[in-house]
């Protein structure tokens, strides 16, 4: 931990900082040049008349350039003053008050799919070409060809709604009830982890097989430590890197957005919710913050993955900008 | 593909008080309290009705049309992108690199199914008027362009570091020393080498592509009525699982059937190509 590492870490705040306002801007520019109607003529409601749309017009700044506008709608978004359009509420507010709901889906579900991914992983990698191996490299497939809504649907409807055997859907607050909180998240939580433990376990699988062959654990072997110990201190311990990389960079996108079809199947009520409802009422400033969120979540890890990678390697700091 | 050939009747057309011969019996379509048939098993309404007595067989077909074009087009529309993009990259480093680089992560940072359900919801009201441009709003063109725009990072990346191997090769400087201008170099030296790349990332970028149409269509920002795709079809059959299941769980399983054989279509190709490499799929 250098001066050069100090230098690396800078550039890609700032980097991240750019791409954000990027982001920020061409949704914004896309919001107002397609034509969604005229937010004025909406807010004013049924019956309009030409003063009261003006008077709306002057008081939200719609008749401003759309410069200015963007810059308001910024600096609201940064000190919490952001009003919906629509439902007039502060969009600040709406995304907390749906954000733990989203971080209880997506933390848990990224437990699930870690604990399963290395133990399928690791089981397929000792087991290799066995029946068995191959069993699980099919399902691995067919996990990652669900598509999400489709099995949390199916799931819902049968185990939910036929069998009884958990919650179709909603959400419980944890302190209301810790039991009832736990047991309506567990299908949301499986339903969205399928997939990653579908392409997680394999790529473990395949790096383990590889580490398997390298001379460090053919040595370790030699001095006769337990099979056990080799494979968790020395094969387990290298394989984990990539994994761990990929959950940074998919845990973010999950909390960015990726997790707005399960939240919707099962109504979480969690921020992709929200999303999901601000756009189809062209809500701007709703749409503003959400994307926002989301974007600043992918971002954000994005920018630790790599910089844990520079820490752990410093050629990646001399060559600058690492590619992907 | 061949949908029209085979189907008795149009993925649109409704059959809501008509009746059909099941077990010698004549049965409605859609019965007192407005649920659909089940599966007849028979060549009218084989796998039943939906919530319209419109033919699930034959929107299955129709709508697979829609999901497997969609899938390919965007596909297509991803590569020539990522490839124009990753070779000027590449090839130019630099500024021009530097450039690229940061454009991809803007497009890394969006939210996918933010963007696409918020650039489907809004197109799909109004339609798109580019200049002499216009694209209607139910039109299919829509989902195509978000979706391959979305992936083009996924392409451009690995491109880009092929390109910058493959331009200090032998064969890139012997064609520079013979006087070849850049732009023949890049198409006619260097991007036959990266055919092996882009055949590798075909199969699973049409398998996401599929895959995000139809979210896209379930949020209700794909694909638009009276149009029909797997992904609008599932979100119909969700609706009313309680009281007709079929409706959701045939598109879906025929999505699953579909993708599950191109990922292991996409395997074999990359087993055979690039033994080595690792691909990612990622919704």
């Amino acid at each position: 931990m250098g001066s050069g590492m100090a230098r690396f870490v800078v550039r890609r705040l700032v980097s991240m900082a750019l791409v954000l306002f990027a982001v920020s801007a061409i949704v914004f520019a896309i919001f107002n040049v397609i034509p969604g109607g005229d937010p004025a003529v909406r807010m004013a409601g049924k019956i309009p008349t030409e003063t009261q749309v003006e008077a709306i017009r002057e008081e939200w700044g719609f008749d401003e350039p759309v410069y200015v506008q963007y810059a308001k709608t910024m600096e609201k978004l940064f000190s919490g003053d952001l009003i919906s359009y629509y439902t007039q509420l502060n969009v600040t507010d709406e995304i907390l008050n749906g954000a733990p709901r989203t971080f209880a889906l997506a933390i848990g579900a990224s437990i699930v799919w870690m604990a399963f991914a290395i133990a399928l992983g690791l089981y397929g990698a000792i087991r290799q070409g066995a029946m068995s191996d191959r069993l699980l490299n099919a399902l691995a497939l067919v996990g990652i060809s669900m598509p999400v809504f489709w099995l949390g649907a199916m799931l819902s409807h049968y185990l939910g709604t036929e069998l009884g055997l958990f919650p179709s859907g909603g959400y419980v607050e944890f302190l209301d009830s810790p039991s009832e909180w736990l047991w309506h998240l567990v299908l949301p939580w499986f339903t969205l982890a399928v997939l990653f433990i579908g392409i997680y376990s394999r790529v473990l699988r395949a790096d383990v097989i590889e580490t398997m062959g390298e001379d460090y654990v053919r040595a370790a072997r030699a001095k006769g430590l337990s099979e056990r110990r080799v494979m968790v201190r020395h094969v387990l311990r290298n394989s984990l890197i990539p994994i761990v990389t990929l959950w940074g960079l998919d845990f973010g996108a999950v909390l960015g957005g990726g997790a707005i079809l399960t939240e919707q199947v099962f109504s979480l009520q969690g921020v992709g919710q929200y999303a999901a409802d601000a756009i189809g009422q062209s809500d701007v400033p709703a749409v503003m913050g959400v994307v926002m969120y989301g974007a600043f979540f992918i971002v954000v890890f994005n920018a630790l993955v790599d910089i844990a990678y520079a820490a752990l390697d410093p050629r990646i700091r001399l060559e600058g900008r690492a590619g992907k | 593909m061949w949908a029209n050939e085979v189907a008795h009747t149009t993925p649109e057309a409704n059959h809501l008080t008509d009746k059909i011969e099941v077990d010698g019996r004549p049965t409605d379509v859609i019965d007192e309290l407005g649920k659909p048939i089940g599966p007849t098993w028979s060549s009218r309404f084989f796998l039943g009705a939906d919530g319209n007595g419109r033919d699930i067989m034959v929107r299955l077909l129709y709508g697979g049309r829609n999901s497997l074009l969609i899938g390919l087009l965007a596909s297509l529309g991803t590569i020539v992108l990522g490839l124009l993009i990753g070779l000027l990259a590449g090839y130019y480093r630099g500024r021009v690199d530097a450039f690229v680089g940061w454009l991809l992560d803007v497009i890394w940072a969006f939210p996918v199914i933010l963007l696409g359900v918020a650039l489907g919801t809004a197109l799909a009201v109004g339609g798109l008027e580019l200049g002499p441009l216009t694209i209607e709003g139910d039109s299919l063109t829509i989902p195509i362009l978000i979706i391959a725009i979305v992936y083009i990072p996924y392409l451009a990346r690995p491109v880009r570091g092929r390109v910058l191997a493959l331009r200090e090769r032998e064969f890139v400087e012997a064609a520079r020393a013979q006087g070849m201008g850049s732009a023949r170099i890049v198409f006619s030296e260097i991007m036959p080498n990266l055919l092996s790349t882009v055949a590798v990332m075909l199969p699973l970028l049409v398998v996401n592509a599929i895959l995000l149409e139809a979210a896209l269509s379930f949020l209700g920002a794909g694909v638009q009525a009276p149009n029909a795709s797997w992904g609008t079809m599932i979100a119909e059959g969700v609706e009313r699982i309680i009281s007709a299941p079929h409706l959701a769980i045939v598109p879906g399983a025929m999505l699953v059937a579909t993708v599950l054989s191109l990922a292991v279509f996409g395997e074999g190709v990359r087993k055979v190509l690039d033994p080595k490499a690792e691909v990612r799929i990622e919704h």
